[in-house]
């Protein structure tokens, strides 16, 4: 941080400063004076009058109480906060591409339309699926679009009885959201000792009312299910579809493909394993893709190509419907295809295996001072419950405020729900040796904290531009906009 | 180019460490008929040069028109200054802010932006961005079927973008909520219809778009009291950079305002990324879905900014959740925020005046060729609707010739034409001669 600016663009903000220069208007005959009054709005609206350069430094200075993955390392689970190449930005921005309208007629767009459908053909090659949509805006927006798949699947066959979705309890928190958004009842299957599917808790929940199962191989543990053949065998017998979450598939890059598993959907999530930004929350991209025989449900429109080469826009009657108001995040997909080409086929492969030796040599590394409640080789992941002594009280809120302190983003934390003091941990293959080396010897530290001097832990951060915030008075009495915040 | 920075020695050291011989053996669980042992059927690397290379020939697969189409998606000048900042890596390259400590930048700009959507739009309250303004415009529709409680049906305007209409009833389709179209009379609502389907009183929310989709600013005046009169929700999905100079959703006595920001200088992209943007009066705060930023202070009396509302349907009660929205688009949401910072109120006011004029112009020259008439006699911004007496699709072509997008088609004899501030009257001019010379 360069300097502790705290300012509000508002409160920079100065009566008849502007930041912006357009046209002159070569038509101002005709006035907006004109429209009806009853149609304007009677008050101006209350936006900041500024410069161009009070814009550039307040953002600058607001971006420098930020952390990213280009400030320093993320060991947060489940998010595969991995590096974010600066090529992709660029071919991104390229006007050729920026500048196209979605009206715009197909055989103007074909560059275009050959992005779409060429990540979507490596897609489907890299997950083992027949085909793919990018519509879908982000991963919970895949889910919901890929139960909607296997609703539509049901209800076209006329089995309407199916409305059942069974959802791991180790599930990310989104499965059970997005069944419920889809008109969907969530059954909720057990965990083993060893945190996979329980596979016996599992048999008598399938029947003629289920549509499906929804799973993430690696689990939120870390864990490969190793009974999946068996998993997609019942639920095909009782006539179910398995869901692939996709969060988890940086895992098995190059090593395993969940079509092969047995999976008939799936969503992937660009911003995870294809490297898109996560931009502080969005926009993210969640690719859906099907096995074989279930293409015509994806949702309008499709991209598809002709005899000749040539790409056209479609629609199918049979599909889901639309989710998105055309082809989904073109700019992320971009950025996406451009990650898997800069990457090739060479190295596309080694990603699972390099976030997986990541992943454990950091939880073999500190499974002395943090407990282990799964021994065993871990994929992508893995999680501790707290701190191997509990005995001064410092919890895992505290570690992950601790660092903060020594300039490190928290793991994810609480977590699967499994345990009580979950802190989950996934450091990617763009970590090198030297950065594990270091986060290591910070989490010893932090562990040696905890029981010399557990204060300093548990007043954590300190050194951060704010320190631990009020968030009940921010709840109990919300303010949320800078006119209710002057009250 | 290789992403990940491991020598054979960094690959060695670490798996003796983890106590394997081989990077094989991380995944010795996986039984081995679900082993992948082939190539990826995938091109081989490219350099930077050849994935540059690669991208320019395909992007002269593509037309750079000169855009005369709306219909949700406008050709906006973009001030240079924004991307330069929302590429900092500190904004580009951050998680969603479950760390304030860390996340103070994303933070207070999402409160930034969920204060001038809220000026904009003169509602109360808003989330911190939706994906765009279809999916927003449904997740209001489930809003005030969750508002309601035990009513299912919403009633949408026929004068709603068709593109909205399919993602609503997708989402309707799935949830048991029953869509009943008000029918348009003269390119508006037929606001008699609309007030008797309110009257049956199983209505939750009434859907309706400012403008239209056929560019008119409609007139709403009564339709709040009628909605509320009947325990109904009225929803407006309102172009955003318009309501610098329109009657706001809020002065109309909408509950609930959303709409997609692209209008608010984002490039048109071929479809995204936009933003959506959900809003609300305050009584409804509970039930907004997504990620709010409030106000508060840390433990030093300093002043932060926080995710809040946390403890709402979705997060407490996920198998009975109402919107299962995770991310919101934030770097989007930045995007416009430093446009709106940028434009300010009379730089908004600008945009919409040159628009207008442009559009205005068009609309005159257009009937002058004989070849259009005004599809409809009602006040309109920038986009506007004719009727021709030479098939659209024709015009269409002859447009594409010369390198003009021209307009939309929405009937064999009906187009669609949206101007904007970045289009000149030389260009206008050659349009109409186009067409003039059909």
């Amino acid at each position: 941080m360069i300097r502790n600016y705290d300012k509000l663009i508002f409160e920079i903000s100065k009566e008849g400063r502007t930041g912006y220069s357009l046209p002159k208007n070569e038509l101002s005959q005709y006035s907006l004076a004109a429209l009806p009054q009853a149609l304007q709005r009677s008050s101006a609206p209350e936006l900041p009058e500024v410069t161009e350069f009070d814009v550039v430094r307040h953002y600058t200075n607001l971006s420098n109480k930020n952390f990213g993955v280009d400030t320093g390392f993320y060991p947060l689970g489940s998010c595969t906060m991995k590096y974010n190449p600066r090529i992709n930005e660029e071919i991104c921005s390229l006007p050729s591409f920026t500048g196209l309208h979605p009206e715009q007629p197909a055989e103007c767009a074909q560059g275009a339309l050959e992005v779409y459908y060429n990540l979507a053909a490596s897609l489907a090659e890299i997950s083992g699926l027949s085909a793919f949509t990018l519509n879908p805006y982000a991963g919970a927006h895949g889910e919901l679009t890929g139960l909607m798949i296997m609703r539509s699947y049901h209800i076209q066959r006329g089995d309407l009885k199916r409305t059942k979705v069974i959802v791991p309890d180790s599930a990310h928190g989104t499965n059970p959201a997005s069944a419920a958004v889809c008109g969907l009842q969530i059954v909720e299957v057990k965990s083993t000792a060893n945190g996979t599917v329980d596979v016996e808790d599992l048999k008598p929940l399938l029947d003629d009312t289920v549509a499906g199962i929804m799973m993430t191989n690696p689990n939120t543990l870390g864990i490969f299910e190793t009974e999946i053949p068996e998993i997609s065998h019942l639920v095909h017998e009782c006539g179910g579809l398995l869901y692939y979450d996709g969060a988890n598939l940086n895992a098995l890059l190059g090593k395993c493909r969940p079509g092969d598993m047995g999976f008939d959907i799936m969503h992937i999530n660009l911003h995870k394993t294809f490297s898109t930004p996560h931009g502080g929350g969005g926009p993210g991209d969640g690719p859906v893709g099907v096995r074989a025989g279930l293409e015509n449900l994806l949702p309008n429109p499709q991209v598809k190509k002709n005899s000749e080469g040539k790409f056209y826009i479609d629609t199918d009657d049979a599909s889901l419907g639309s989710v998105s108001s055309f082809l989904g995040n073109f700019g992320v997909a971009m950025r996406a295809y451009t990650y898997i080409l800069t990457l090739g086929r060479e190295n596309v492969k080694m990603v699972g295996p390099l976030a997986v030796l990541n992943a454990n040599y950091v939880k073999e590394s500190l499974k002395n001072e943090y407990y282990l409640p799964i021994e065993g080789v871990c994929k992508h992941e893995f999680v501790f419950d707290g701190l191997a002594d509990k005995s001064t009280g410092v919890t895992t809120l505290d570690i992950a405020k601790r660092l903060l302190d020594y300039g490190y983003h928290a793991p994810t934390i609480y977590f699967p729900l499994l345990f009580h003091q979950s802190i989950m941990i996934e450091p990617t293959e763009t970590e090198s040796k030297e950065t594990l080396d270091e986060f290591i010897a910070v989490m010893k530290l932090v562990a040696k904290e905890a029981i010399e001097n557990p204060e300093i832990v548990k007043s954590a951060p300190h050194t951060t531009p704010v320190r631990r915030l009020d968030e009940t008075t921010a709840a109990r009495f919300p303010k949320v906009t800078y006119k209710q915040m002057k009250g | 180019m290789k992403y990940f920075p491991h020598t054979q020695q960094d690959i060695e050291q670490m798996l003796q460490v983890a106590g394997l011989k081989s990077l094989d053996d991380l995944f010795a669980e996986i039984p081995a008929e679900l082993q992948f042992n082939r190539e990826f059927a995938l091109p081989e690397a490219m350099s930077e040069v050849e994935v540059r290379r690669f991208f320019e020939a395909l992007g002269k697969k593509n037309s750079n028109l000169i855009c005369f189409a709306g219909a949700g998606v406008e050709d906006h000048y973009a001030p240079s200054i924004i991307n330069p900042i929302i590429s900092r890596g500190e904004f580009l390259t951050a998680y969603t802010p479950y760390q304030p400590e860390i996340s103070q930048g994303t933070l207070q700009y999402i409160f930034e932006y969920q204060s001038m959507i809220t000026q904009l739009t003169g509602m109360d309250v808003t989330n911190a961005s939706m994906y765009d303004g279809c999916t927003a415009t449904a997740e209001a529709m489930m809003m005030c079927v969750a508002a309601a409680k035990k009513r299912n049906k919403v009633l949408l305007s026929s004068t709603v973008n068709p593109k909205i209409k399919r993602v609503v009833e997708t989402y309707a389709k799935f949830n048991g909520i029953v869509v009943d179209v008000i029918s348009e009379k003269d390119g508006v609502t037929d606001l008699q219809e609309l007030t008797e389907k309110l009257q049956a009183g199983d209505v939750a929310g009434v859907i309706l778009a400012q403008p239209n989709f056929y560019g008119i600013v409609e007139d709403y005046t009564g339709v709040a009291d009628a909605c509320h009169a009947n325990k109904a929700l009225m929803v407006m999905n309102a172009n955003p950079s318009t309501l610098a100079v329109l009657k706001t959703p809020g002065e109309w006595g909408a509950d609930i305002a959303c709409g997609d920001g692209q209008s608010l200088g984002i490039p048109m992209s071929y479809g995204g990324p936009y933003v959506g943007y959900l809003a609300c009066s305050n009584a409804l705060v509970r039930k907004l879905p997504g990620r709010i930023v409030g106000y508060t202070n840390d433990v030093d009396g300093k002043r932060a900014f926080v995710l809040t509302l946390q403890a709402r349907e979705q997060h407490i009660r996920r198998e009975k959740a109402n919107s299962n929205i995770c991310s919101n688009q934030s770097l989007m949401a930045l995007y416009v925020t430093i446009y709106m910072s940028l434009m300010g109120e009379k730089g908004l006011k600008e945009v919409n005046e040159l628009s207008y004029s442009g559009a205005h112009y068009l609309a005159e020259q257009l009937v002058a060729t004989g070849k259009c008439t005004m599809a409809f006699d009602k006040p309109f911004l920038n986009e506007f609707a004719v009727k021709t007496n030479v098939c659209a699709a024709k015009i269409q072509a002859a447009l594409l010739e010369k390198g003009i997008l021209g307009g939309v088609r929405i009937a064999d004899d009906m187009l669609l034409f949206c101007v904007t501030e970045q289009r000149t009257k030389a260009q206008i001019d050659t349009l109409v001669d186009v067409i003039k010379n059909i």
